[in-house]
């Protein structure tokens, strides 16, 4: 297959070169069939791991520095050993894909739910576990419906349920589906969720989920990409697994690059190996900024992550570079704006999607994401007061106390505050909602003063029809 | 009569069968019960609430939370579109708009014919396919206004029978043969695996 391909089955996935450990069969139309898994070495992993000893499995995964993929970047293998020795416990598998920019774990559903399960499987057998549920987000009707069949395959061929693959070893793998709501991708959310319950996260401590998960039993909640490696890495070994990517953060990453650049796409790169401009402007990847414009920001990890500007252009793409630099590489959703993008625009619509979508548990998050998507709104269509910036800023400071993190801006004398945020809240949320806006005011607050100042006389309102539930 | 049909209760036991405690099937069955009506009905909730043990008020304050589960009746294709970031800066926001002139409806509102619902929806992870919309969940990708326009009228003229109506998700479903299930206990008796014990002995 010629590099730089778009995969016209795998809408958006472009294939180009260097190694493919989560998307090798996507090139394959028939990609998501038992036949092509098997006659691609489909469930050798699994069946390699069957013939070790489950410790050894654990121990294996943990020797190759498995980032979890979700979001938060903690290594699976060190997750794992929080559990205590009780039983039962469940593996939960987190496909509810929904933060702005994101778009990878469709894809490793729709197109390989067979590498999914066998991950799964590999996962369970190491933890020692007999029940797993493959929870899909609600909107995702083919992810439900591939997984389903590969599920009903694999069952039917002995590779899943009782006895797998001849031998003594019974997992269940349950389809599980969810029904809009993008808070449940948080694990304790999703735990409730799974449940029956409102999809509302919960205190963290005492309810870490390795310990204390469903049914308050020892639970692992691990996202679709994280485990969708675990086939190859059994296969190809630990070793193998840390030549690619970078010492820190081996293997690949599945991203997502949208917005304003020439070939948007998913790409499964190397971690620690690109930066962020051999993306953009890599003949490789991206190709450029559309119609050759000016890069004005881009957000480097899905809408909750602080933004980043020319001068991060060559942060490379692993989260230990990204941290530090003061934002996130979170769930590898890239998201281009170049200089016709309005920043305070921009700003609101990150905003209201997190006023929409809190859950309404912590007054902060509740209330402040509700009043900034206000002033932000009103500031765009013209009628915002003078003291409107300090007071975003204010609410943000309710939501998440002191320094917010923040990319450096040398020209400012601007250094970078580190990520994560602090919280006043249950979870991170509605931090999240305070990223856009820390990120614009302090690099855009001219675009603010200016629209405050001409008030109504700008010349049109952006408001958006669309009712805010 | 909207409380489950014959075999939508065989599916919901089929269904709950699948969880330690049957509490956990609920959102499956309350999508179970839209597929039947179109959306989800209090005579549903009150069936579903008997199957699953818990109280017609449990099951609303679970349902209520939840953006697909509908409590009144919907138009046949439920038509969402994308504004969050990635779609809104090629063009989302403005495709919004195109549809609300031809739709004829402001988001949230059906169409009088009964045909569409228009919705103004969050991220749908097709960001690199901008912008985007689904049709009951189903995507579609890199909209034009006339792209839209040819989708409303095949989908007028019954030229895309490969989606459902509103309510129904996949299509196809996970059945485990009860011989093959390695078996879903209760977490109040469930213990080790047998497996996990004796292979961890082995290897010590
Ligand atoms: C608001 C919020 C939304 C999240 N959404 C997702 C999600 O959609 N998918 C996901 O895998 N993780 C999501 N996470 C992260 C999960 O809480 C959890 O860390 C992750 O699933 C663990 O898997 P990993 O260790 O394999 O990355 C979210 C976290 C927060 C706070
Ligand atoms: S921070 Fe927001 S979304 Fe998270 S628990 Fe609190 S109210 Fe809910
Ligand atoms: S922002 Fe529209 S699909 Fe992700």
């Amino acid at each position: 297959m010629a590099t730089n391909a778009y995969v016209p089955h795998a809408a958006g996935y472009v294939d180009n070169e260097g190694v493919k450990i989560v998307s090798s069969r996507f090139p394959y139309e028939d990609s998501y069939t038992l036949e092509r898994s098997l006659a691609t070495g489909g469930y050798e992993g699994m069946k390699k791991a069957l013939r070790m000893a489950p410790a050894d499995v654990a121990a294996l995964v943990k020797d190759a520095v498995l980032l979890g993929r979700g979001g938060a970047g903690f290594p699976a293998g060190v997750k794992w050993g929080f559990m205590p020795p009780v039983w039962p416990r469940y593996l939960v598998v987190n496909g509810d894909e929904s933060e702005p920019g994101t778009y990878k774990d469709r894809l490793l559903m729709e197109r390989d739910p067979h590498q999914l399960i066998e991950g799964c499987i590999i996962a369970c057998y190491a933890l020692g576990l007999n029940t797993c549920f493959l929870y899909v987000r609600g909107e995702m009707p083919v992810a439900q419906e591939r997984i389903a069949q590969a599920l009903n395959d694999a069952y039917d061929a002995g590779l899943v349920g009782k006895n797998i693959d001849g031998t003594d070893v019974s997992i269940d793998i349950v389809l599980h589906w969810g029904a809009g709501a993008y808070i449940v991708g948080e694990e304790t959310a999703l735990i409730e969720s799974l449940e029956g319950n409102r999809g509302m996260p919960r205190l963290k401590p005492p309810f870490f989920p390795a310990a204390k998960g469903l049914y308050l039993k020892p639970t692992i909640v691990n996202n679709v990409e994280t485990l969708a490696n675990l086939p190859w890495l059994m296969i190809n070994g630990s070793e193998e697994y840390k030549k690619y990517g970078s010492e820190r953060s081996p293997g690949t990453r599945m991203l997502a690059i949208s917005g304003h650049v020439k070939r948007p796409g998913v790409y499964e790169v190397e971690q620690g190996k690109v930066s962020f401009r051999d993306l953009f402007y890599g003949e490789n990847y991206c190709g450029g900024i559309t119609d050759d414009n000016d890069l004005k920001m881009f957000i480097p990890g899905g809408g909750s992550a602080p933004w980043f500007f020319e001068e991060q252009l060559d942060v490379l793409l692993e989260a230990s570079e990204v941290g530090p630099a003061g934002s996130m590489l979170g769930s590898g959703a890239i998201v281009v704006m170049d200089e016709t993008t309005d920043a305070v625009r921009a700003c609101l619509r990150v905003v209201r999607f997190f006023a929409r979508e809190s859950c309404g548990k912590c007054t902060p998050c509740r209330e402040g994401t509700t009043w900034e998507e206000k002033v932000l709104q009103r500031i765009l269509d013209g009628h915002g007061r003078p003291e409107d910036i300090d007071l975003l800023l204010e609410i943000g400071a309710n939501i998440s106390p002191g320094v917010y993190p923040v990319a450096a801006h040398p020209d400012s004398g601007l250094e970078a505050v580190p990520f994560p945020p602090k919280q006043t809240t249950i979870c991170p949320l509605g931090p999240s909602s305070v990223a856009p806006i820390t990120s614009a005011i302090r690099r855009f607050r001219s675009e603010f003063e200016a629209k405050i100042a001409n008030g109504s006389a700008s010349e049109e309102t952006h408001e958006l029809s669309g009712t805010s539930a | 009569m909207s409380r489950l049909n014959e075999e939508n209760v065989a599916l919901a036991h089929e269904i709950i069968s699948r969880y330690p405690r049957k509490k956990s099937a609920l959102i499956p069955l309350l999508h179970v019960a839209q597929e039947q009506e179109g959306h989800v009905t209090n005579e549903a909730m009150e069936h579903l609430a008997e199957l699953v043990g818990v109280t017609p008020a449990e099951v609303l304050g679970t349902a209520s939370f939840y953006e697909m589960f509908k409590f009144e009746p919907q138009g046949k294709y439920m038509v969402n579109i994308c504004t969050n970031i990635s779609c809104q800066l090629v063009g989302g926001e403005e495709l919004l708009h195109h549809a609300e002139k031809t739709l004829g409806v402001r988001p949230g509102g059906t169409t009088e014919d009964g045909m569409f619902t228009l919705e103004d929806v969050e991220c749908m992870a097709a960001c690199t396919e901008a912008p985007c919309l689904q049709v009951n969940y189903r995507h579609e990708y890199r909209l034009d206004n006339s792209d839209f326009d040819k989708l409303i009228a095949d989908l007028r003229a019954g030229n895309r029978p490969e989606i459902p109506d509103h309510g129904t998700l996949g299509a196809v479903r996970q059945h485990i043969p009860a011989d093959r299930m390695a078996g879903i206990e209760s977490p109040e008796t469930a213990g080790t695996p047998a497996w996990f014990a004796s292979r961890t002995a082995q290897s010590n």
